[in-house]
């Protein structure tokens, strides 16, 4: 392999430090990264995925499925990279992957001699037969599998580099910038339509980049490249992959804006993810083209003979000097005649017997060999192809002669083309056959919001590529109402023969005994032989669909670019049918490997999601409080004085609050305001209880059920007027509560005239507890908080620090307590002026840990108890439903399967010794085996400082009846048993007296 | 990515909203006392191959229910209305219980 001194579309007077292995490359500017290893001379390049076989490079564009590497280093590091398409950088770094200790000495390499059990369905055989009783073959055998079955490996370390997302609305989306593209944008831009034209290359031209510098092609994208420029209603993107095709006339594409660049510059993205709007959609995609299949087809040396073609006119490098050209149809006589012409010795050898003299006379006239009729049977080579052994062949490609050795580096092989109809068939399914291609193609509907072009249309000449991008594009712009004049095509050019004309069916060559000599591979990435789809054939596969998963076929990072159509051939021969009727698969998003960082743009870390903080956030940080999430809200867990961890920091806050008197921030409540003259029957329809005796100035705890009679909410609503309620839900369940009521406002019950909005946002909420509560709010507020003047479940206006607040009298930790309302904005000032009031009376601020322990020593349910699997009876709530009114979930509560007795119940468990339960923890009879699920489960768990032990709550099967008993608490996450005493879950004041002070 | 046309808000992005449930049932009323209905309300549901009507809650934008046509094979995009003013077809369920 050389580079030759003149040619190619690389700059010379730019040489660039690329390394692979260590090794230094002679790369240029405008080079790939598998350009610059040909240039180097590197023809093995990674072990390929099953058998560790050598691999070199194999194409030129996105379908490779060989050279694959780990590119960059540190937190850019990037596995499975592609050298096809990574454009050459100054201070690219890249290594072989999949190989150790080296790419050279591969120990992996011994699965090519354990190939015969690696076979089709290896997967699935080895979790049955003889080994289905036990699971320790299959954990070796996985083990295996995942060290053998080697892709790259991912960093660890955080990608520094940033991502970001764009919407853009276009009338005409053009994918591709070959010719047909660049035509189609034409005419579609000379309309006035907004044309956006996408091309995965930093250049645009398609095909023509391939052909020899100076060539007619050349100029005409140049001409029609300067226009497009001219144009404002134009927007040509380069770098940028068309990965998917989505409902609603959606497009995803991904601009690699700094990929070509060792770090992103001037704080540039490193890639950027367009969601396009497009009425109308030209698919400019082109054909990937086809392998043969022969033994030994996949070592290096062997290459698609266009990404010869292409090394050659765009890189300047002569791929091999003994080259064996080997084809069934006419596309191959131009790269023969182009590789000849550049200085190697070529023979073609063509599966055909009879072809055009003046298609020959390409070749021949450049001074390439042309043998017809022959096929090539085997590469041979160790690490590199040194010989060919080629045969006549008959029509199916069986030799029907003696074989031949030729001396080759260079085994260039062509099967015909396969047009990329990815991004249609992800929308629209399965593509039909064409015949006169071999291929498949997207079924001719105008109607269709794709439309191909080109040689992705199967277009059988430059004159078809040219007159269907141009058409295409004046009827995208029609369809999106355009009526301009598009004017005349622009002078077309002559160029080599396509694929289609007088093709050969025939794909593979097979020795006189019908088989394929040596290891003949279909799937290159995925190490699928042709003997695996015979051997899946064989056991009884008929549906492509099944075939593609038994063989894994088509399923590596390819996708079978370079497979499918191969595949789907030889299950048409084994089967006696046509290809069409064996049908094939549908193509799935993405088109090409796309980095996750791209699909996640800014959304990860805390921008995933709003982070939503309490108006009075920031006093408790500046406080020195450990904060904790409890869904999207920061809240303060804990206030950890000198030398405290979590625990003794929240049973010192326990203790405090029934000691003397707490304050918790509790703004995360969520708060909805029911408003109109049928709110109480709204309430009463809502709540399991009744809501039409709740006087203004009261308030009353309710429970509400979900449709189904499951448990969904609880919390205290507030008649703050005739017709204005105020709601309160629990902190998670506030966004579902709302939607609900939205619901059934605006459908079941329509009648209702009743307004509900989220006023989470606009209201602080203040809970102060303990005993000297009433003192500390008495003196820092105006109200008269006497136990006359404000009993349980009432509420007053009052002033604090000149702000106008609501005061709740209402306790969640079992204490004497109140809830102070303020307007959000004067949160943090009303709870100053509250801390401050408060050192008369040892005021401690508490986090949500205590708050936790409190209302566990209360017995009080929480979000671990309503966890949508219990019922009002399962809680011991069913005291609150009214039997006078139907209520969400009043019938199905019922079902007998809830009103079974032996459905576990809330209890308290007093759990013995120093340490206490885990949640989660099953729960046991003292004795017998501790097997299954158990008789309940433990949800909430604390020390309670009031008891001065370990408790927690639980659910446990016939609960009611096993108070006293002795049962075991079983961790088997943690591998614990513990002994706990079934007691009832009101553990402390379970009379209440102490919050009716 | 679908984009709805909200009656109130216009044309809007799919991540607008969230999808709340088939919109072909009726919630039987509040003093049906009867399981089954229920049992059709809640759990009850055809799979229709073909143009469905669904709830869709404009849930970033005007918080209001919309009924919307859905095609469950194409996954077209039909008429959109706000559930307030639709109406539907009495369900399978209520059917098969009167
Ligand atoms: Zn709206």
């Amino acid at each position: 392999m050389k580079r030759l001194a003149t040619g190619g579309r690389i700059d010379r007077s730019k040489p660039l430090t690329v390394s692979f292995d260590g090794k230094s490359l002679p790369a240029l500017q405008g080079d790939t990264l598998s350009a610059a290893m040909l240039a180097g001379g590197v023809s093995l390049v990674a072990r390929s995925f099953k058998y560790h076989r050598p691999r070199g490079v194999f194409s030129a564009g996105v379908e490779e499925p060989g050279a694959m590497v780990h590119l960059r280093d540190g937190g850019r590091h990037e596995p499975n990279a592609r050298a096809t398409v990574i454009e050459a950088f100054d201070g690219l770094v890249s290594s072989s992957q999949n190989a150790w200790p080296n790419l050279n000495f591969d120990v992996g390499a011994v699965n090519n001699w354990a190939s015969p059990f690696l076979s089709a369905g290896f997967y699935y055989k080895t979790f049955i037969g003889p080994f289905k009783h036990s699971t320790k073959f299959w954990m070796m055998c996985e083990t295996f599998i995942r060290r053998a079955a080697g892709m790259g490996r991912a960093t660890h370390q955080t990608d520094p580099d940033t991502y970001e997302k764009r919407n853009a609305f276009f009338d005409v989306l053009v994918i591709g910038g070959g010719v047909a593209g660049l035509s189609a944008t034409l005419s579609a831009g000379r309309m006035g339509a907004q044309v956006m034209l996408v091309e995965q290359d930093f250049d645009l031209g398609g095909a023509v980049l391939s052909d020899p510098v100076g060539s007619e092609s050349e100029s005409w994208v140049s001409v029609v490249r300067d226009e497009l420029l001219a144009m404002e209603n134009v927007r040509l993107l380069t770098r940028t992959t068309a990965i998917g095709a989505y409902d609603g006339d959606t497009y995803a594409l991904v601009e690699r804006v700094s990929d070509h660049l060792k770090a992103p510059q001037n704080h540039q993205v490193r890639q950027r993810y367009w969601l396009v709007h497009a009425k109308r959609v030209i698919m400019a995609t082109g054909a990937i083209e086809r392998p043969l299949v022969f033994g030994g087809n996949d070592k290096p040396g062997v290459m698609l003979a266009g990404a010869a073609r292409s090394y050659l006119n765009r890189h300047a490098i002569l791929a091999g000097q003994n080259v064996v050209v080997a084809t069934n149809n006419n596309s191959a006589y131009e790269v023969a005649a182009d590789l000849s012409q550049a200085g190697a010795s070529v023979q073609l050898v063509d599966m055909r017997v009879s072809v055009a003299d003046s298609t020959q006379a390409i070749a021949r006239a450049a001074g390439a060999t042309v043998v017809l009729g022959h096929g090539v049977l085997e590469a041979k080579g160790v690490k590199a192809v040194n010989r060919a052994i080629i045969a006549p062949v008959d029509v199916s490609g069986r030799a029907i002669g003696p074989a031949k050795t030729l001396k080759t580096d260079l085994i260039a092989i062509s099967g015909g083309w396969a047009p990329a109809v990815h991004l249609w068939s992800q929308r629209f399914g399965k593509p039909v056959h064409d015949k006169a291609s071999a291929g498949f193609v997207a079924p001719d509907n105008p109607d269709c919001p794709i439309q191909a072009a080109g040689t992705t249309a199967a277009a059988a000449s430059l004159d078809e590529v040219l007159t269907q991008g141009f058409n295409q594009g004046v009827a995208a712009a029609q369809a999106a109402g355009f009526t301009g004049d598009a004017g005349e095509i622009p002078v077309t050019f002559d160029t080599g023969p396509f694929w289609q004309a007088g093709l050969s069916p025939a794909w593979a060559t097979f020795n006189a005994k019908g088989k394929c000599q040596g290891k003949a591979f279909v799937d290159f990435q995925h190490d699928v032989k042709i003997n695996d789809i015979d051997q899946a054939h064989l056991e009884g596969y008929v549906s492509v669909e099944h075939l593609k998963r038994y063989t894994t076929l088509g399923m590596a990072t390819d996708q079978g670019k370079l497979a499918n159509i191969n595949a789907l051939s030889r299950m048409a021969e084994l089967r006696g049918l046509e290809i069409p009727e064996v049908g094939t698969t549908t193509f799935r998003p993405p088109f090409t490997p796309t980095s996750i960082g791209s699909i996640v743009g800014h959304e990860h870390g805390r921008h995933f999601r709003p982070t939503r903080l309490s108006p009075i956030h920031h006093w408790h940080v500046e406080n020195g409080a450990k904060m904790t999430e409890a869904g999207a809200w920061m809240r303060p867990w804990y206030y950890p004085e000198t030398g405290e961890d979590l625990r003794a920091a929240y049973v010192r806050e326990a203790a405090h609050v029934r000691g003397h008197v707490g304050m918790v921030d509790v703004s995360t409540l969520g708060k909805i305001a029911v408003q109109g003259p049928d709110a109480a029957e709204f309430l009463n329809r809502m709540y399991v209880n009744g809501w039409k005796t709740l006087a203004v100035g009261r308030l009353r705890y309710g429970v509400m059920l979900r449709e189904d009679g499951f448990v969904m909410d609880d919390g205290a609503t507030a008649r703050l007027g005739e017709h204005d309620y105020f709601m309160s839900t629990t902190t998670v369940n506030a966004a579902k509560v709302l939607a609900l009521a939205e619901h059934l406002l605006q459908t079941a019950w329509k009648d209702l005239r009743v307004h509900v909005t989220t006023v989470t946002d606009q209201w602080a909420a203040i809970a102060v507890a303990g005993p000297k509560s009433r003192a500390l709010l008495s003196a820092v507020s105006d109200a008269d908080l006497s136990r006359e003047a404000l009993p349980s479940n009432h509420f007053t206006k009052a002033s604090i620090g000149s702000v106008e607040v609501r005061i709740h009298r209402m306790s969640y930790s079992g204490e004497l307590a109140y809830e102070v309302y303020t307007p959000s904005g004067f949160g943090r000032h009303v709870w100053e002026t509250i801390h401050a009031a408060g050192k008369a009376h040892n005021l401690r601020p508490y986090g949500t840990e205590s708050m936790g322990a409190l209302r566990i020593e209360k017995g009080h349910v929480a979000g671990p108890e309503l966890e949508g699997r219990t019922t009002m009876k399962d809680l011991g709530l069913e005291g609150f439903a009214s039997s006078k009114k139907p209520f969400v979930g009043s019938v199905l509560r019922k079902r007998p399967v809830l009103e079974d007795p032996e459905r576990p119940i809330l209890v308290g468990l007093e759990i013995e010794g120093e340490k206490g339960a885990k949640p989660g923890s099953l729960l046991f009879p003292a004795d017998g085996e501790a097997k299954g699920h158990g008789d309940g489960w433990v949800s909430s768990t604390t020390w309670s400082p009031a008891l001065g032990c370990n408790i927690a709550m639980g659910l446990l099967k016939n609960g009611k009846s096993r108070k006293g008993e002795t049962i075991r608490v079983i961790n088997f996450v943690g591998g614990e048993t513990l002994t706990a005493k079934v007691v009832s879950h009101h553990f402390f004041d379970p009379k209440g007296e102490r919050q009716n002070a | 990515m679908i984009r709805i046309k909200c009656p109130i808000c216009g044309l809007r992005n799919e991540t607008e909203f969230t999808y709340g449930e088939d919109a072909n049932v009726n919630r039987p009323s509040m003093d049906e006392q009867g399981v089954q209905p229920w049992v059709d309300f809640v759990f009850n549901r055809d799979n229709p191959r073909g143009w469905h009507k669904e709830y869709w809650h404009h849930v970033q934008g005007c918080r209001q229910w919309v009924v919307l046509e859905r095609n469950t094979l194409t996954h077209e995009i039909g008429n959109c209305e706000l559930a307030r003013d639709a109406k539907l077809p009495p369900s399978q369920a209520s059917e098969a219980a009167e």
